[in-house]
């Protein structure tokens, strides 16, 4: 299990790394905390000509709340965001989602643009992402483009990024203060991918009914996907026993009809599917201020 | 300093300089080296073991300017100019353990001892940032070591008695 010859450079300049993915970007991959692709390469699943490391362009390492959300470089690791009390205090749903990913060792060096990137569609942060109606900064050496989630992932690792181009910053927008959020998952053991998961942050109205529910699923399809049908279900109803069930009935159909592998069968995922929309959606609720 | 600044370009090998358990290496390696075998293969410091070489066992956890990680997903051209901790480096003398290494030894918290190193790598981690773990908070810090031997209880009576020993107040 050793990975394939490749070609290596570290710059330590965005500007220099944006030019080498110019010239070569088409056989280029980048290389930030490595969790997700050395082991793509290690089992040979991968074979980039070349591996640019992002690692040292230290102008990437920030976290910087600004006016609707949270912006967040490329080269901002999993457990320093885990770590940020600045994060902890006015994005702790972002934390609740990073605690769900891997172990410690693995978010010591991975990142959360990186993990964006990969796209794995079991994944915490892209069904986070999609979940607060995030956005993507990506950026070549003749522009840039900011990209709304839904545009960004197009499914199985796969998204909208061009050869050439990198994703500098991911944007987490902020959380209306008075909604309740959670993340929850279905995973075998602590730290495995989730066989499904859920992000869902639930504002209430005046009255107590649900104003405005948004949901979204790591695990159940190609991509990660947004559940608009839960979410008409629990708009403008009470949060009663009776809408939790058809929520969760509803639910079972975000699950893709070739969603069967070792792991578990479509049917399967579906119950769990059903039972976590169930609990998520009680969590969430439990959190929101009146 | 000047390492890659004067060639931007993509290159088959690399300098390294890395200090490893407070001493420092240099070597020229080719880029594609995983950090793991370039501790066991170029340094001769077999005590990181190499379990799956794609991040799931742990037992090549090495300490990372004093953060767990597995040395397998990262190259050694990563580690340039930072500061390494292997299990070597954790007794102070030949004949005297770590106060982690001890608590294992008395407790049985090991088998065959393959996953040991990395055990004790997250273990050490996981005490440094919380001195004093429950049951749960220990089982979640070692949920990234895979043992096929033990079952797990013997590691966390370890885990316990070693962070007995490690609180300040308990020195006292």
């Amino acid at each position: 299990m050793k990975p394939p010859r490749f070609r290596y450079c570290a710059p330590r300049i965005l500007d220099d790394a944006l030019l080498l993915l110019e010239q070569q970007g088409d056989e280029t991959k980048i290389l930030a905390g490595g969790q997700s692709l050395v082991p793509l390469l290690n089992m040979r699943l991968a074979a980039p000509a070349n591996l640019l490391d992002i690692n040292r362009l230290a102008e990437l390492n920030y976290i910087q709340p600004e006016d609707g959300y949270l912006a967040l470089g490329a080269t901002v690791r999993q457990c320093q965001a885990e770590h940020s009390p600045l994060i902890q205090e006015r994005h702790p749903l972002l934390i609740e989602a990073i605690w769900h990913i891997g172990h410690m060792q693995i978010r010591n060096r991975g990142t959360i643009v990186g993990s964006l990137a990969h796209a794995d569609p079991a994944a915490e942060l892209p069904a986070l992402l999609t979940c607060l109606e995030g956005s993507l900064l990506l950026q070549k050496s003749s522009g840039e483009r900011l990209l709304p989630v839904e545009a960004f992932f197009h499914g199985y690792l796969e998204t909208a990024l061009e050869a050439g181009e990198m994703v500098v910053e991911a944007r987490f927008p902020w959380v209306d203060p008075r909604a309740g959020w959670a993340f929850q998952e279905f995973a075998r053991r602590s730290g495995d991918f989730a066989l499904v998961g859920a992000a869902a942050v639930l504002t209430p109205a005046e009255d107590g009914t649900c104003q405005k529910a948004r949901i979204a699923y790591a695990g159940v399809a190609g991509a990660p996907v947004r559940a608009w049908e839960v979410e008409r279900q629990l708009e403008g109803q009470p949060m009663h026993e009776q809408t939790l069930s058809l929520a969760a009935e509803a639910a079972r159909e975000v699950v893709g009809a070739d969603m069967n592998d070792i792991h578990a069968t479509v049917e399967y995922r579906r119950v769990l599917t059903a039972e976590l929309t169930r609990r998520v959606l009680a969590a969430a609720w439990a959190r929101r201020r009146m | 300093m000047h390492d890659q600044e004067e060639t931007l370009a993509f290159t088959e090998e690399c300098e390294v300089a890395v200090t490893v358990n407070g001493q420092r290496y240099e070597r020229r390696v080719p880029v594609r080296m995983l950090l793991s075998d370039f501790l066991r293969h170029e340094l001769r410091l077999t005590g990181t073991h190499v379990g799956c070489e794609h991040g799931v066992c742990g037992c090549c956890t090495v300490l990372l300017n004093g953060e767990a990680v597995r040395s397998c997903l990262m190259f050694a051209v990563q580690a340039n100019n930072l500061f390494l901790t292997t299990i070597e480096g954790m007794a102070g003398t030949q004949s005297e353990l770590h106060p982690i290494q001890q608590a294992f030894m008395e407790k049985h918290g090991l088998q065959c001892g393959f996953c040991t190193p990395g055990v004790i790598m997250s273990v050490h981690s996981l005490l440094h940032e919380n001195p004093d773990p429950t049951d749960e908070e220990i089982r979640e810090g070692l949920s990234g070591n895979i043992c096929r031997c033990t079952g797990y209880q013997n590691i966390v009576e370890a885990v316990k008695l070693a962070a007995e020993r490690l609180r300040p107040e308990e020195v006292e």
